[in-house]
């Protein structure tokens, strides 16, 4: 399709005016998280800070004790959910791709059904098993029941189903075991696949709200997100520090999100195509 | 020979078994405990009155909850709105997904730019883009003195129930249509460049080759892309939750399902007609998703 240049400088203006749209709220919140509460209470609109101050940042880690163990807590979850995802996903998906056991079939069709149950549905009983185990208000409430994914082993069976059978022969006959022909030939080879579950699995568990909000009602087990909202209840209208307080929460989520961008693209269109 | 080619066949499958149920351990565990128990468990207790403080307790109610569910005003207002939701989202993140994804197709330059910054408002965490956006909303914000700033007249913008669940609206329809954007564009990759041509050489315009071969070719990612968006719509929950502090208000005019059976289950500790209403929300779900993959599949085999 050939097009002419006063077409193309028209597309120009609308994508720059989208970005504009995507940016500007961002930009917004982040310029509040630098003003003192007198300069936003007097309701200018300018993006650069008149009197620039960090003491928001300062102020929200002393004014809120928890504030850091929020944070600590987030990262927590978040690290070792994806963890354990990247190992559990990539074996089973393994497993249904290339080992030959009896239920092979029968468990790649029930985890493809399981695909279609989105988490609200088992929201409250998951909440009830939690609650008869005593994990409520624990990191393992939290972390072993998103340990696995079904989407995400479904990504990796296809991945693996592709993957040269040539590797794993001459890693039979160096002597290597199932597991050793796994942990040492295949899951390095797996790197692409693995970086995009890294992002949507640590995006999910970083950003999550419903299942930390039933779960948690000890303060000091929020994750972030449940921090936030709950800062907010109490430091309503003082805007400065609720968003330096959520410039904190969406920095490392930005940092992955910067570092696997490549992979995030290829992942959505997956998850999208075949999900 | 084939004596020991067989017992070492027979070996090989033995260890394969062994390792192959060895590798799904975890998985097998932590779905049996923690998805397809639920599930058992919410048809079961669906039918049942729940008596969650203290010691646990069920007691058989049989269609009691269901019949609740009909005479319920709240129920049919977390419908009501959802379907307002659905109607206003869905049909305006979809085609707003679809030219973002056709100008990001063209040839321009630093389109990996450009997606890179679209893209942002989907990696950011639901509650931080809630507290964004009330703050621009709440009455001393970004909105309000743009207004004054042009001597418009402010407005209280989330306290009134008939803008409120517009305003989580326009936050969802800019959260959500880059990542439909994304679907969009790798579906454009696939038309392939000869139908392009034919139609050059036929001469055709590009507003016919949009509606004649762009549009029908990328008729399943839409129907696709509504899908997952109708879905979406009905799972929404973070937005209203914190907007509210909980309640669905003002007036619940942003009460959705979700927050319904929350409220339901935590706040007035019915577990049972939650439950129940989790059914609901379920065959919802499940019907649009079959719906979706039947016809997709047509589709693809036509």
């Amino acid at each position: 399709m050939k097009s002419t240049r006063s077409s193309i400088s028209f597309l120009y203006v609308v994508l720059i005016g989208y970005t504009l749209i995507t940016l500007l709220p961002f930009l917004w919140a982040l310029s509040a998280s630098f003003k003192p509460l007198a300069e936003i209470a007097a309701g200018g609109v300018n993006l650069i800070p008149e009197h620039f101050t960090l003491n928001n940042y300062q102020t929200i880690f002393v004014q809120e004790p928890l504030f850091a163990r929020w944070l600590i807590n987030s990262a927590i979850a978040a690290i070792s959910v994806t963890i354990l995802n990247l190992l559990f996903n990539s074996m089973a998906g393994y497993a249904l791709a290339r080992i030959r056991f009896p239920g092979n079939q029968f468990w790649f069709f029930l985890i493809l059904a399981v695909l279609m149950v989105p988490g609200q549905i088992t929201l409250l009983p998951k909440f009830l098993i939690l609650k008869s185990f005593g994990w409520l208000n624990t990191y393992q409430g939290l972390i072993v029941p998103s340990a696995v994914n079904a989407t995400f082993i479904f990504m990796m069976r296809q991945f693996f189903i592709n993957f040269p059978k040539e590797l794993e022969e001459a890693a039979a006959l160096d002597g290597l075991g199932r597991f050793g022909t796994f942990f040492k030939i295949v899951l390095p080879l797996a790197k692409p696949a693995l970086a995009a579950q890294t992002i949507f699995v640590f995006m999910g568990s970083w950003n999550e709200f419903l299942m930390p909000l039933v779960i948690f009602s000890d303060p000091e087990m929020f994750t972030l997100p449940l921090g936030l909202n709950a800062f907010k209840g109490q430091y309503i209208s003082y805007w400065n520090y609720i968003m330096a307080a959520s410039m904190i929460f969406t920095l490392p989520a930005l940092a992955i999100y910067a570092f696997f961008n490549r992979y995030f693209i290829q992942g959505v269109a997956f998850t999208g195509g075949k999900g | 020979m084939t004596v020991s080619i067989k017992g070492r066949w027979r070996k090989r499958s033995f260890e394969d078994s062994w390792s192959g149920y060895l590798f799904m351990t975890p998985t097998i565990l932590i779905a049996s405990i923690f998805l397809i128990l639920p599930i058992i468990f919410a048809v079961v207790l669906a039918f049942q009155k729940v008596q969650l403080l203290g010691e646990v307790s069920y007691r058989f109610t049989g269609l009691k909850n269901f019949v609740r569910m009909a005479q319920d005003d709240r129920v049919w207002i977390a419908l009501k709105n959802t379907a307002q939701y659905v109607a206003v989202v869905v049909p305006i993140q979809t085609v707003l997904a679809l030219a973002l994804a056709l100008i990001l197709n063209s040839q321009i330059k630093g389109r990996s730019w450009f997606r890179v910054a679209f893209f942002l408002p989907t990696v950011t965490s639901s509650a931080v883009l809630t507290l964004i956006f009330m703050w621009i909303y709440n009455s001393n914000g970004l909105l309000n003195n743009l207004l004054s700033l042009v001597h418009l007249p402010t407005y209280n913008w989330l306290g009134d129930p008939a803008v409120a669940l517009k305003g989580i609206m326009i936050m969802n329809i800019w959260s959500t249509a880059p990542l439909f954007m994304v679907i969009y564009l790798a579906a454009l990759q696939d038309i392939p460049d000869s139908l392009y041509e034919a139609a050059t050489l036929d001469g055709a315009s590009r507003w016919e080759k949009l509606l004649h071969i762009t549009i029908p070719f990328l008729q399943p990612v839409t129907f696709f892309v509504v899908v997952m968006g109708i879905i979406g719509t009905f799972q929404l929950f973070d937005q209203s939750y914190i907007f509210s502090a909980g309640s669905g208000g003002p007036n619940d005019s942003t009460l959705t399902i979700v927050l319904l059976i929350y409220q339901y289950a935590f706040k007035s500790l019915d577990m049972g007609y939650a439950l129940a209403l989790t059914l609901m929300l379920a065959a919802i779900l499940m019907i649009s998703t079959i719906i979706q993959r039947t016809i997709f599949k047509e589709e693809r085999l036509d």
